[in-house]
């Protein structure tokens, strides 16, 4: 409904959203199609796929009847639940005050621009994502950023930058 | 008061309770709220969240009273009233927490007021100022700063986050009453908002942009693009569909500037959908027609006119255009009989029009060849339920719907072409109460929410319902005693459809024996069980068998005459419920009163002091042969457009253009105009006075809000004007001197008067002033007596898919069209909305086709083609294509069937066989047969052509820079189609 002149999605989208529609198809058959399933669902299909793209909400939304912005909705009250895809890297900067008064926000902002994407995204060749947290509990080592699982302390923006050039290099 | 199921009232019984509110003593329904209550003794409590229309929600805080004997401060929208409760509104404690709670909304609330277009009217500061918080203080609490992007991409309302809430009445509003879903609230804490699916403009999610939430949104957050406020209101009715919404216009100057709803009506309880709340700005188009033209002499009718218009006709005064048009009609009724003569008349305009109209043709020109374009909706509906019931109408009340237990809807796509009826259906199925057999071609919304979907190819309903009867006969679940008491003709039903297995019908429907097997026990055992269709039933060769087969399952099963069962055929036109009842047919006067017996036609021609014709006349498909066969010279056609809505465009405009004369008479120039040699222009619905009667036969007043453009004239006046140039004065002053006379002559509407339908209007029949009308017919006894049943076979649709035309095309309409588009292509918002046809095909089709979304296809059938873009979705099924006929750029009518149903003489509409190409190819195709034998059958063009083997190397691998170096440069569309096509023959 709505303006409905159809666009035309690039044939790689398309492709890959075939294998993921397939992937959720395989999920839903595992469940009987009822609302009070829909928690379960969304965990299992973010559990297999790592995050809970579009085209599968809507699969989902259809699958137990419900309003595909409800779906959305749930999807996005739960902090568990990812709504794009996370990068191969996850880099996670705190914003705990401890880190805020040390400059956090320089840190984080280094990192936005030399990655190209805000805070909560995916750089599109899904190697990055960049996430804020709110405090580690090591803030004897503000300011804290964690890369993976590993935990560098006392950072400044020179620091940052030279981790993401390492990273790059690999 | 309330656009859901039933009103409290309703629910909560007639039991009350009494409590005590601010010391005084209240009565309440039992079962209300406390707020319920205040408000109804007119106390007031402040509220943003509650809305009579929405379950509770308790979000806002500020309804809060002080309960004696409970404990904090309870939201009075979610507690119940008791008997013997005292309550507070007005204390200390009440005041201050409801500060607080407001001081908490504000300091989320983003914006300035003095820039918003809600000032003045907003709830927000309605409140403030009732709690006493000034403006200065809540101008502090409130930020300014716009932190969010604002939705603009609607073409009627904008979406402005930063002044949301969050009351939740908008999400409420979309769920519970328009059943759309489209928004809801997403994201958390402080980053929740109201939000489509995907965060993203409102066009891009499935609103159907009913304005439902932006008529509830207490702040500034929804707002309409229109932002002219009225100066004065009139009620009156959707010019739309068969609804009949009753609305409120509201007018500044000589303008409709905003429409709502009618709260206090049966049929829509303030609820609109799209067409009715956006799709009036049409009337002050720049192209409505405000004097009468003339075409002008040496311009043939051969000559393409859409774009030169002002070249081909000239304007006149009524006086010169009248008398001519006078003068050839006597002329040629002299010349050539009045058997010559034929008359149009319109399911758009209102009884007294189509009275007047009728009559101009019957007593004036001496022909019963009037008809309109019921012939093509429902002719089928009003043959079978006149030989089954005796009454060729909807059996019971819109309101019927939500007693029913069962509903079995087939062939309407009810959610798109009848909402409101549509929102019904959702809202009983969301509630669990019901159950729903959909049986459609198409996975519609309707099918989705569905117990069961019976897809079935389309034309095989008889096989379908034949087996459906089959199984409930052989396990022996009919009404037994219904059918002893109250019918005829079982024994014969029972022969034949012993015959229609479950098994057959599989063979012959596509649909499994268990679907048909499981449909079959819902519709028996469910106690309440109504039929609700569209033109997908009577749109067929078989449309009269199809209404005849629907007919029987009611009886069989004994669901007529009771509250919640029924029999309904959903009307499409605003009135085409009226234009039959008035006679705008080649065999009946008003009334359904045959002109065939002697008794009627002595009746009106004593009436109306003249002699009339016994032969029944033609229908409308039989006019347009008649003039391609010289037989019809002249039509005076108002208020329709035959050459987009009949069948077989190309057909239709060469019989138009045979014509001696045409006179058309319309608000706008439509495709049907281009061909006359007078036009003349009439008032539109909100420019004129009389009445409608909407599907469920309720006759409702349309009351006069703007001037018409120019020297445009209703059109019973124009026909009276021309009458009496003709030597036949008519008389009448206005349009309740011709509801005089229509009740005078015809029965049913005997009892009705202007005056008496200010309020809810009438439903017939309604014999007498005194009669309160009739919302059910066929209670204790059929209008005929005994119900008939008829015993049908069923026969395949009149066309079939053959290897040039492999697919099916069905047409139909869309949410946000209405018909030809004369009226809907001409509002900006609908137009905006949904601005081109659009062919949907299912992906299978699409893949062998090697289409992709979004491409221009060329659909052809053998009398024509056109040309659309697509939309592969799995909403058509496998070897079904769909277009709606909306669209002079893609007349879907171009290349339907004009084969007829024998006895109603309806076209059948939704079954042709068409074939579907790319456009690109089927233009390249046209010049290189190489390339057409290779859409059609690559395997085939491979071996019939003598190839060298270089040039099949070439083709098997797809080098393309070889082959084009034969056929010349490709496009690149074509490329890539000659690359997918060939990799799927390898
Ligand atoms: S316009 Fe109607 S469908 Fe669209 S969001 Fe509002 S209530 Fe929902
Ligand atoms: S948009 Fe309006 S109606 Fe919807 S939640 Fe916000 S304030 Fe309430
Ligand atoms: S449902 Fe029909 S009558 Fe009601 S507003 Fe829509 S178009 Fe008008
Ligand atoms: S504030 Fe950063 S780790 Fe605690
Ligand atoms: S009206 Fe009761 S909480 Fe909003």
């Amino acid at each position: 409904m709505g303006i409905s002149q159809p666009t035309k999605a690039p044939e790689i989208i398309r492709e890959r959203d075939e294998i993921l529609s397939s992937q959720i198809n395989e999920i839903l058959e595992l469940y009987r199609g009822e609302r009070s399933e829909l928690i379960p669902i969304l965990q299992e299909v973010q559990q297999r796929l790592g995050y809970l793209p579009e085209a599968g909400l809507k699969r989902i939304a259809r699958y137990i009847d419900l309003p595909e912005s409800t779906v959305f909705g749930v999807a996005t009250f739960y902090a568990q639940f990812k709504l794009v895809p996370t990068g191969r890297n996850m880099i996670r900067v705190c914003r705990g005050t401890g880190c805020y008064v040390r400059g956090a926000s320089q840190i984080l902002e280094t990192l936005e621009r030399e990655l190209g994407i805000k805070a909560g995204e995916t750089t599109s060749d899904l190697e990055y994502t960049l996430e804020t947290v709110a405090c580690f509990g090591s803030c004897a080592l503000a300011p804290v950023v964690v890369v993976n699982d590993r935990v560098y302390g006392r950072m400044t923006t020179e620091k940052a930058q030279k981790i993401l050039a390492n990273k790059k290099e690999k | 008061m309330t656009s859901t199921v039933s009103t409290v009232s309703e629910q909560k019984g007639l039991e009350t309770i009494t409590l005590t509110i601010d010391g005084k003593e209240v009565q309440a329904p039992k079962g209300s709220t406390v707020l319920e209550a205040a408000l109804g003794a007119d106390i007031y409590i402040p509220t943003l969240c509650y809305d009579p229309d929405l379950t509770p929600y308790g979000a806002c805080r500020l309804c809060l009273v002080e309960i004696e004997g409970m404990r904090g401060l309870p939201t009075s929208c979610t507690t119940a009233a008791t008997d013997g409760m005292v309550v507070h509104t007005e204390t200390p404690a009440v005041n201050q927490a409801r500060r607080v709670a407001m001081e908490l909304i504000m300091a989320n609330h983003h914006g300035d007021c003095l820039t918003c277009a809600k000032n003045q009217q907003c709830e927000l500061q309605k409140i403030a100022r009732y709690l006493n918080i000034e403006q200065e203080h809540f101008d502090r609490l409130r930020k300014s700063t716009q932190i969010l992007p604002v939705d603009t991409g609607h073409p009627a309302f904008i979406r402005d986050p930063n002044k949301c809430i969050l009351c939740g009445k908008c999400v409420r509003a979309c769920h519970e009453i328009a059943g759309a879903g489209a928004i809801d609230i997403a994201f958390r804490g402080y980053a929740a908002k109201v939000s489509t699916m995907g965060d993203k403009s409102i066009v891009e999610s499935l609103c159907e942009s009913c304005g439902e939430c932006l008529a509830r949104c207490p702040t500034g957050s929804l707002l309409p693009k229109q932002t002219v406020s009225p100066t004065r209101e009139v009620k009156t009715i959707c010019p739309y569909c068969g609804v009949g919404c009753s609305i409120y216009l509201g007018i500044r100057g000589n303008e409709i500037v905003a429409v709502r709803g009618d709260e206090e009506s049966p049929v829509n309880r303030g609820g609109l959908c799209v067409k009715g709340r956006f799709g009036f700005d049409f009337t002050n188009h720049p192209n409505r027609l405000t004097r009468p033209l003339l075409r002008k002499e040496g311009y043939g009718k051969n000559i393409e006119v859409d774009g030169n218009f002002q070249e081909v006709f000239r304007e006149a005064s009524w006086d010169e255009a009248l008398e001519l048009v006078a003068d050839k009609l006597t002329h040629i009724k002299e010349k050539y009989g009045p058997d010559s003569l034929g008359v149009l008349s319109s399911a758009k305009f209102t009884n007294e029009e189509n009275f007047v109209v009728q009559k101009f043709a019957r007593a004036v020109l001496g022909t019963n060849n009037v008809d309109h374009c019921a012939r093509l909706c429902h002719a089928s509906t009003v043959v079978a339920a006149l030989a089954a019931f005796g009454d060729g109408a909807m059996s019971n009340s819109i309101a019927d719907f939500a007693k029913a237990d069962l509903l079995f809807v087939i062939g309407s796509n009810t959610t798109e072409c009848h909402p409101i009826i549509g929102r019904i259906i959702r809202q009983r199925m969301e509630s669990g109460e019901i159950k729903l057999i959909v049986a459609d071609p198409r996975n519609i919304d309707l099918a989705r929410r569905a117990t069961v979907h019976l897809r079935h190819k389309p034309g095989t309903d008889v096989a379908l319902l034949n087996a459906i009867m089959h199984v409930i006969i052989e396990e022996g679940l009919q009404d037994k005693e219904f059918i002893r008491g109250r019918t005829e003709g079982f024994d014969e039903l029972a022969a034949t459809v012993e015959r229609y297995t479950p098994e057959m019908a599989e063979e012959i429907t596509g649909v499994s024996k268990a679907d048909i097997v499981r449909a079959a026990h819902l519709f028996a055992k469910a106690d309440r069980a109504a039929v609700l269709y569209g033109m997908g039933i009577t749109q067929h060769t078989t449309g009269t068998d199809n209404v005849k087969s629907l007919a029987n399952l009611l009886m069989l099963t004994g669901n007529m005459g009771r509250e919640g069962t029924g029999f309904s055929p959903l009307r499409g036109q605003n009135n085409v419920q009226g234009a039959c009842d008035m006679g705008a047919l080649p065999n009946v006067y008003p009334g359904y009163q045959r002109v065939n017996v002697e008794e009627n036609r002595l009746k009106f021609e004593s009436a109306w002091g003249t002699t009339l014709s016994e032969t029944p006349g033609l229908t409308v498909t039989e006019m347009i042969d008649a003039a391609h066969q010289g037989k019809i010279k002249v039509m005076y056609v108002i208020g329709e457009n035959p050459i987009m809505s009949e069948p077989y465009m190309s057909h239709v405009k060469q019989a138009l253009q045979q014509l001696e004369f045409l006179v058309v008479q319309d608000i706008f120039p439509s495709e049907t105009a281009f061909l006359a040699d007078v036009i003349l222009p009439a008032a539109a619905f909100a420019e004129k006075d009389g009445t409608y009667t909407n599907t469920e036969r309720r006759v409702q007043k349309l009351n006069k809000a703007v001037d018409p453009p120019g020297e445009a004239k209703p059109d019973w006046q124009i026909v009276s004007e021309l009458a009496e140039k003709m030597g036949h004065p008519f008389g009448y002053e206005n349009t309740a001197d011709i509801m005089e006379e229509i009740a005078s002559l015809t029965p049913i509407y005997g009892g009705i008067r202007h005056r008496r339908l200010e309020e809810y209007g009438l439903q017939w029949p309604c014999y007498d002033e005194l009669d309160p009308g009739t919302p059910m017919l066929h209670m204790g006894t059929f209008t005929r007596g005994l119900g008939k049943f008829h015993a049908v076979e069923y026969r395949p649709p009149a066309e079939s898919v053959s290897e040039s035309y492999p697919l099916i095309l069905t047409t139909g309409r869309v949410l946000e069209h209405w018909h030809t588009g004369t009226m809907s292509r001409r509002s900006e918002v609908l137009d905006k909305l949904n601005p081109s046809g659009v062919v949907d095909i299912h992906p299978d089709d699409a893949f062998k086709l090697s289409i992709s979304d979004g491409d221009l296809v060329t659909i052809a059938s053998e009398r024509g083609k056109i040309e659309a873009p697509v939309r592969v979705t799995d909403k058509s099924s496998p070897g079904l294509a769909f277009l709606a006929f909306h669209w002079r750029e893609s007349p879907a009518n171009a290349l339907t069937n004009p084969a007829l149903d024998p006895v109603a003489k309806i076209p059948e509409f939704k079954v042709s066989a068409v074939r579907a190409m790319l456009s690109v190819l089927d233009r390249a195709s046209q010049d290189n047969e190489f390339l057409a034998k290779l859409a059609e059958n690559p395997a085939e063009a491979l071996k019939e052509y003598q190839l060298s083997e270089e040039e099949k190397a070439a083709i098997i691998s797809g080098d393309i820079r070889k082959i084009e170096s034969w056929t010349g440069k490709l496009d690149n569309r074509l490329k890539q189609w000659l690359i997918a096509k060939l990799s799927q023959e390898k």
